[in-house]
């Protein structure tokens, strides 16, 4: 009796321990994987923790991260956005052509948001007013955008080795690069928004529950279709920041499967996949994480081939984490 | 002989529970909580949410074990605890609010579930759907052992559980809410299903918040208080007040309270509906609500109660209809529209329509009023939401850890409590409540009466829907009856002549239309 009594009290112990320790891990995120791998890496290889290598990985995913901030937003309604990349491509063929133009070549930034801004913003219409499925909608946009981005180029690359804007791509304000400034300003700015705004809280309450959303008064379709809108104009905004990186573009081949860059960095980060639960700052982390592994994999002499096995296996543990996180979040 | 078996029969008990209590860490679930169940009862077990009958249900089939000092027997021999799989085999089912069918598979598959017969190590399909027949016709239900649970209405969902707990010879079945989502007519299957067992002499463990069920049903009901037990009643001492106090442990002479006016001759027009159809189950439905007035909707389930309520609200499309607030016709196209215009609306099944279980309790509140607050560029105003949360915690007495908790934390009454705050902040001169007690325990039912009264008190005009007849005439100044969709009629009280059930239910059924019914 005794014997059967202190079993099921340790047992009630362990469960109040493994409680503790899954609200402990739901709140730092994933930070301290980010922080495992990078002392690993600096294991095995000396040279990744050095300032050079830092400025390259944060340079790296930079682009990544401002596709996956965007991705948050629309992952944190509950949908998914699947044309990021074929966007990106999209806009960085437009940011080169009219950087061609003698004298306008500036313009080609402000021209390359604004398509990508359209893009989301057909995506945006299609899911909040003709209410079909994000995923339908944005796999169509996906092929039919890269599409578009071959036929920008009539299926070539365009170069312009003279590029206006190439500063954003290669240069450095006080020591740190545009690339990444411009990432961390999309954060910040995605911080403002998500956390400090109106309509930011109206997002995770449409992302919760639409259904109590909508008896709430609040604008369901319009939440729906600013989350698309941002995620294609910063898409569009990863398509002038590639195009100043590479001084060219290629319809068919830029930003393949960015998309799903950008998912893993979101879901990584901890941001539900059925949405309502999330935040940008896990999103950055999870950027970081994707970025210190394809770094750190190369750096430890890893083949490409196992790279993208490795990322692919670090998907998977991450929805697993999702399930594990959400299980801590649990009501009894 | 047969006598003698007849007495002994209805008094042997199958199941005894003695000194059970259960703890976690500090929390003490149970104290010294001890039950007897004969064969062939229904014993109804009644309580406020979290004065323990889950957890102790919990113990019965195994998921917790007891504190040492407790024990199950059944028939007299005591059995193994914290052990749901030898509590199965013990004749223990319990059948759970959230039903756990596989809807691709057939009946007789959800039945056998993980218990398959065998032959040669394969699954016997011809004995499976055989054996499922003979039960299934034991329940005396209607649906063939081969249809796919899919295709099955919630009730007869139900009855394949009861199926399968039959299959595993189980003696003592608990079920928990069992006609929470249940038309009446299924509910009515479900007590003829109920009467069966019982006449086969198993027992039943009967969990319910509704008193019209348990004095229809039950043959003894035992009340739990705050983790402890309080006392058993025989069906012939069953009454209602005696049966609340037990629950909530103080004379409640005054729980439902009625101290605001019903309006007078003088009264005023707050909402005009007209001619309100949706084109499928409405039809045609017209009343006027006056300011200061609860004006119940009665009816069966599936009368068109929320349907119309939808209606006004601006949920749902109308294909007829016209409304008018304070003499003024208001478009209304959508819930925005309804709440702009002063008619809020407080849902049924606040989980799925109404909260935001991942927000916090203040987000909850607040989330009505955000654009009203917001300061310039859109930016929240989080003192201005502190501030209204703060007060809805302590004008409501939320019983919350702090208002940045989750409202998926709050117990049920708590949660409703949350969403009548969100209601209110958006200042509504309508308000129209679904069920506004439905899963809510005693006490906070008690406190929501208390608020509908003062609402009204304050010239609010209240549609509340309730399915509780004795919540309606305990609250509402007057009474509209719709049946199939459309308004059957109306009751009134008038001096000296209070409302009475016996009219409602009358107009729900219908049975004053279809003649002399004595």
């Amino acid at each position: 009796m005794t014997d059967s009594s202190t079993v099921a009290k340790s047992a009630d112990q362990a469960a109040v321990r493994s409680r503790r320790l899954r609200t402990a891990f739901a709140a730092l995120g994933m930070l301290p994987v980010l922080v495992l791998l990078a002392i690993g890496f600096q294991f095995i290889n000396p040279r990744f923790l050095t300032g050079t290598n830092l400025l390259i990985v944060s340079q790296q995913s930079s682009i990544n991260i401002v596709l996956a901030a965007g991705m948050t937003f629309v992952i944190l309604t509950g949908g998914i956005d699947l044309s990021v990349g074929s966007i990106l491509a999209a806009s960085a063929m437009v940011a080169v052509l009219v950087s061609l133009v003698p004298d306008w070549g500036m313009l080609g930034i402000p021209a390359a948001i604004l398509l990508g801004l359209g893009f989301g913003v057909i995506n945006g219409l299609l899911v909040a007013y003709i209410k079909l499925p994000p995923f339908i909608v944005t796999l169509g946009s996906l092929t039919a955008v890269r599409g578009v981005a071959r036929l920008l180029g009539e299926d070539t690359t365009v170069f312009n080795s003279d590029l206006p804007f190439d500063f954003i791509g290669n240069g450095s304000l006080f020591g740190i690069p545009w690339l990444v400034i411009i990432a961390l300003t999309v954060v910040v700015l995605s911080w403002l928004v998500l956390k400090r705004t109106v309509l930011g809280t109206w997002i995770y309450a449409v992302g919760g529950n639409a259904e109590a959303a909508r008896l709430t008064g609040i604008k369901v379709p319009l939440v729906l279709l600013f989350v698309y809108g941002v995620s294609g104009l910063l898409a569009g905004l990863g398509g002038v920041m590639s195009a100043a990186r590479l001084y060219a573009a290629n319809g068919l081949q830029l930003g393949q499967s960015y998309e799903l860059d950008a998912i893993a960095a979101v879901i990584l980060g901890g941001t539900s996949f059925v949405g309502g639960v999330g935040s940008i700052w896990g999103t950055l982390i999870g950027g970081l994480i994707i970025a210190v592994l394809s770094n750190g994999l190369i750096l430890a002499g890893v083949s490409d081939i196992w790279q993208y096995i490795i990322k692919g296996l670090v998907i998977i543990v991450a929805v697993a984490l999702d399930r594990y996180r959400l299980q801590a979040g649990a009501r009894t | 002989m047969s006598a003698a078996a007849h007495v002994e029969a209805p008094q042997r008990p199958v199941l005894e529970m003695r000194h059970i209590s259960k703890t976690f860490g500090p929390v003490r679930a149970l104290q010294d909580v001890s039950l007897t169940v004969n064969a062939g009862e229904l014993h109804a077990l009644m309580g406020e949410n979290g004065a323990g009958k889950s957890t102790l249900m919990k113990v019965l089939s195994g998921a917790y074990r007891p504190d040492a000092g407790g024990e199950i027997l059944i028939d007299g021999a005591p059995v193994a605890t914290g052990d749901p799989i030898k509590a199965r085999a013990q004749g223990i089912a319990v059948i759970y609010q959230e039903l756990s069918l596989a809807p691709n598979l057939t009946v007789a598959q959800n039945i056998f579930l993980g218990n398959e017969p065998r032959r040669f190590g394969i699954v016997d399909r011809d004995q499976c759907n055989r054996r499922a027949k003979e039960i299934i016709e034991r329940l005396g239900v209607s649906f063939s052992a081969r249809a796919l649970v899919s295709s099955l209405s919630l009730g007869e969902r139900q009855l394949v559980e009861i199926a399968r707990a039959l299959s595993t010879s189980a003696r003592i079945i608990v079920m928990d809410e069992p006609t929470t989502s249940l038309t009446s007519r299924e509910t009515d299957r479900l007590f003829e299903v109920i009467a069966t067992l019982k006449a086969q002499g198993i027992a039943i463990i009967y969990i319910s918040h509704r008193m019209e069920e348990v004095y229809q049903l039950a043959d003894r009901v035992s009340v739990l208080r705050d983790s402890g037990y309080v006392g058993t009643l025989q069906r012939a001492d069953l009454n209602a007040s005696r049966l609340v106090s037990m629950m909530v442990g103080r004379d409640l002479s005054a729980f439902y309270k009625k101290d605001h006016r019903p309006p007078d001759s003088q009264r005023r027009v707050a909402l005009s509906v007209r001619g309100m159809s949706d084109g499928g189950l409405l039809k045609d439905c017209s009343f006027d609500l006056y300011h200061g007035e609860v004006l119940a909707l009665a009816g069966l389930v599936g009368s068109g109660r929320t349907e119309l309520a939808r209606l006004i609200f601006g949920a749902d499309r109308r294909s007829a209809g016209t409304l008018e607030l304070d003499g003024k016709p208001i478009a209304i196209a959508s819930p925005r529209e309804a709440l702009e215009a002063g008619i809020a609306y407080l849902t049924e099944d606040r989980k799925e329509l109404g909260l935001f279980l991942d927000m916090s309790i203040s987000d909850n509140i607040n989330m009505g009023v955000l654009a009203k607050d917001a300061r310039a560029g859109g930016f929240r105003d989080f003192t201005a939401a502190d501030r209204r949360a703060a007060k809805a915690v302590a004008d409501l007495s939320i019983r919350a850890r702090s208002a940045q908790a989750n409202a998926g934390s709050l117990s049920g009454g708590n949660q409703q409590k949350v969403l009548l705050a969100r209601l209110l902040e958006t200042e509504p001169k309508v308000v129209i409540l679904d069920e506004p007690t439905r899963g809510v325990d005693v006490g906070a039912k008690s406190e929501i009466y208390r608020l509908i009264d003062s609402l009204a008190g304050r010239g609010i005009a209240i549609l509340m829907i309730s399915s509780e007849l004795p919540e309606v005439i305990g609250v509402a100044d007057r009474v509209l009856v719709m049946r199939d969709g459309a308004i059957a009629g109306e009751v009134t009280a008038s001096e000296g002549r209070p409302l009475r059930q016996e009219e409602i239910m009358e107009l729900a059924t219908g049975a004053a239309q279809e003649g002399p019914t004595r």
